[in-house]
């Protein structure tokens, strides 16, 4: 009893060294630690990158690039599409599917479109999404494409517990397909069904797969997490227009930067009759609808 | 040292009364392993194939797991009820079974944390949730506040059941300086594990069939009156198969609270039909989905109308003196109140909330086998701790198990057993 009371006060070599030693994993683990991808430094992402990379071509035995390519500067993207004019023929479903890499087999598909009665103007309560005709358009119909809206006042993101998804500095809300848990919050939350979960494997035929890819867009998913449509982040951050606003055959699609005064699309928001779907929900959409003729 | 000595005879103490028992405690745990046993299969195929082996898709993206998992919390939320009257009013018929609701929100708690796992898409990620490697979306995330409230819920009321065990077996008084302080906060906690459970549905501006203020005052009353309709069974059996005193008086109280807690529930989703109904704007198709069913779409409609006819019968048998004294009736009540409960609480919230979809479509969801089978297993696992933790508690409580039936650990400090010596 005398001894231990004696003993107490020192540190022993033995209590030092596991104390430092846990300090050490307890730094390590905080700041070389997995890592949600968006907050990690820039020469630990590029390595994560290149793992992907490599995973991505052990999976579909093709090289697959994987770039991190960040928000151009003094840019805000808003899309607008003309209900006018939409057809319903679902180009854009597919031309999305094939450039975003979703999954063939379960089926995801990030566009809905959706066939309105004329009589009942857009009204959710009376859409059709597996209208089948022959020929489109039908009579008495319109068609009312959804995707992701883009809110400004994100409903999906505030809900997420990791936080794995957020809106980068363009305007796009993006997913870290690496630090979602599946939980699924967000798909409860979004008022426009804009999200899709891997319910199972998804599969990508190696001959379609589309090797250019962005880590925050159309890199292949892995099954248990959410996805959703990013406005093609690979080819608006260089420049390109997203591949559904590039098939569409009426031109009906419309895509730019919202800070940029002479852009199509503040045109179109200054002169035509816009509006936003659920706008009572106080989403604040950078996905306008609009009637041009 | 001689803390954690003790504390290991209390727990080996443990172990030896759960390892003794009659035919039918044997039957009764070999049934839930086997439930067990099987939900675990059904869960590796999950693992294996991904969620896409239950019935849940993007329109209808929760379903049965989720619908469990809030009707647990509430189970769990119920056990203040109990522990009310026990604790701060010093109220004495109610006092002895106040912890066999504690071991009760234990067992649920336990429940509710493995429902949220089997619904998530990622177990394996699960740590991105704890800072300081994973990363909490907190104070925004209402899910970050529901896993904070949940754990501390479940700790609070572990410690304090343990150290009135651990204590009863040394023979000894527990400490109020630690249990009254938890018990006080484990009150206003039950309520806050509820309401924020509620928050996470209310929340949502997207759901309008949840997007209504009056949601987490319902939850709360339908809890206050599925928990202790759970307890008033298990106190019934406890009183038959051990030697356990448990007054008339206090199941009969336990039952005059389900009445109140019942009219109300009744009078909640009463308020909130009225408004649905004469209002009767777009968002009335939730609620008309769920009485009704939409454009031929009717498989909820049996189940609606059931939950409306088991509360109300409950409540009926509740409410009239002669009948919740009565324990035929006041059974029956209880079974009512259980089954009318689980099926507005689980079903009955999760399924209309989400149907019609965001853009209209309708998608009937019914849980698969493979997810029955999960969630068979996860019950199976709750009654078997509930059980096994009963067993234990019940012979401490009534001072038949201590120390001194107990020869165990150092050989030195070990009694030698009475009966030892005269075999």
């Amino acid at each position: 009893m005398d001894s231990t009371l004696e003993k107490k006060p020192q540190v022993t070599r033995r209590q030092f060294a596991s104390c430092a030693a846990a300090a050490a994993a307890g730094f390590v683990l905080t700041a070389c630690g997995p890592r949600r991808l968006h907050e990690v430094p820039t020469d630990r992402l590029k390595l994560a990158l290149a793992a992907m990379e490599r995973e991505y071509r052990a999976k579909f035995g093709k090289a697959v690039h994987v770039a991190d390519t960040p928000a151009i500067p003094g840019v805000l993207f808003a899309y607008a599409l003309d209900i006018s004019r939409c057809v319903g023929c679902r180009r854009c479903v597919h031309a999305c599917v094939d450039e975003n890499n979703q999954s063939r087999d379960p089926e995801v598909q990030w566009i809905r479109v959706l066939q309105m009665e004329k009589e009942k103007g857009v009204d959710f309560g009376h859409a059709n999404p597996y209208y089948e005709p022959a020929t489109v358009p039908e009579d008495g119909h319109f068609y009312v494409p959804v995707a992701c809206q883009q809110c400004r006042n994100p409903p999906c993101t505030k809900v997420c517990p990791t936080g794995a998804t957020w809106t980068e500095k363009d305007g796009i809300v993006v997913i870290d397909y690496d630090w979602c848990i599946g939980c699924r919050c967000c798909m409860a939350a979004c008022p426009y069904g804009a999200r899709h979960f891997n319910w199972g494997e998804p599969t990508i035929p190696s001959g379609v797969l589309n090797t250019e890819t962005h880590y925050l867009g159309n890199r292949p998913r892995p099954k248990g997490v959410v996805e959703k449509c990013t406005w093609c982040i690979q080819r608006t951050r260089n420049g390109r227009y997203p591949a559904c606003v590039e098939v569409c055959p009426v031109g009906a699609r419309k895509f730019g930067n919202l800070l940029d005064p002479d852009s199509e699309i503040r045109y179109i928001i200054e002169h035509k009759r816009v509006m936003v779907l659920k706008e009572e929900l106080n989403t604040v959409p950078k996905f306008f609808y609009f009637y041009a003729t | 040292m001689s803390t954690l000595w003790r504390f290991s005879r209390f727990v080996s103490g443990s172990i030896q009364i759960v390892r003794r028992g009659e035919p039918l405690y044997w039957g009764w745990i070999c049934v839930l392993l086997a439930l067990i046993v099987s939900g675990a299969m059904a869960y590796t195929n999950q693992l294996h194939r991904g969620l896409i082996v239950t019935s849940m898709r993007d329109q209808v993206s929760w379903g049965f797991y989720i619908g469990n998992f809030t009707f647990l919390v509430g189970v769990a939320a119920a056990a203040v009820v109990l522990v009310i009257p026990a604790y701060v009013y010093h109220w004495k018929p109610i006092r002895e079974v106040a912890i066999f609701g504690e071991l009760l929100a234990v067992s649920a708690i336990l429940m509710c944390l493995l429902f949220v796992m089997a619904d998530i898409g990622r177990p394996d990620r699960f740590w991105h949730l704890m800072p300081p490697l994973g990363y909490l979306n907190f104070p925004r995330s209402i899910l970050a506040w529901d896993m904070i409230v949940l754990n501390l819920y479940f700790a609070v009321n572990f410690v304090v059941v343990t150290h009135i065990l651990y204590r009863a077996f040394w023979k000894r008084a527990y400490s109020k300086r630690l249990v009254v302080p938890l018990v006080l906060l484990s009150i206003p906690m039950a309520i806050g594990i509820h309401t924020v459970t509620a928050f996470l549905y209310n929340g949502l501006s997207a759901r309008p069939y949840w997007n209504s203020s009056i949601l987490a005052p319902q939850f709360l009353a339908s809890a206050f009156c599925a928990g202790p309709a759970i307890l008033l069974f298990a106190l019934q059996l406890l009183r038959k198969f051990t030697h356990f005193e448990i007054q008339d008086e206090a199941l009969h109280k336990i039952a005059e609270l389900m009445a109140y807690a019942m009219f109300l529930n009744l009078f909640l989703h009463g308020a909130e039909a009225f408004k649905e109904y004469y209002s009767a704007t777009e968002h009335l198709l939730y609620t008309q989905y769920w009485f009704q069913g939409l454009d031929g779409h009717r498989t909820l409609v049996p189940f609606a109308w059931s939950a409306v006819t088991l509360n109300i019968v409950a409540f009926s048998l509740f409410i009239t003196p002669a009948t919740r004294r009565n324990w035929v009736t006041l059974n029956i009540g209880c079974l009512a109140t259980y089954a009318g409960c689980y099926i507005e609480k689980g079903m009955g919230l999760i399924i209309p909330g989400l149907t019609p979809d965001t853009l209209g479509e309708i998608y009937e969801y019914a849980p698969s086998f493979n997810e029955l089978r999960v969630a068979a297993g996860i019950f199976a696992i709750g009654f078997l701790v509930f059980t096994l933790m009963l067993k234990v508690a019940v012979p401490i409580l009534l001072s038949e198990f201590t120390v001194d039936s107990a020869p165990d650990g150092e050989p030195s400090r070990a009694r030698v057993p009475q009966t030892a010596a005269v075999h």
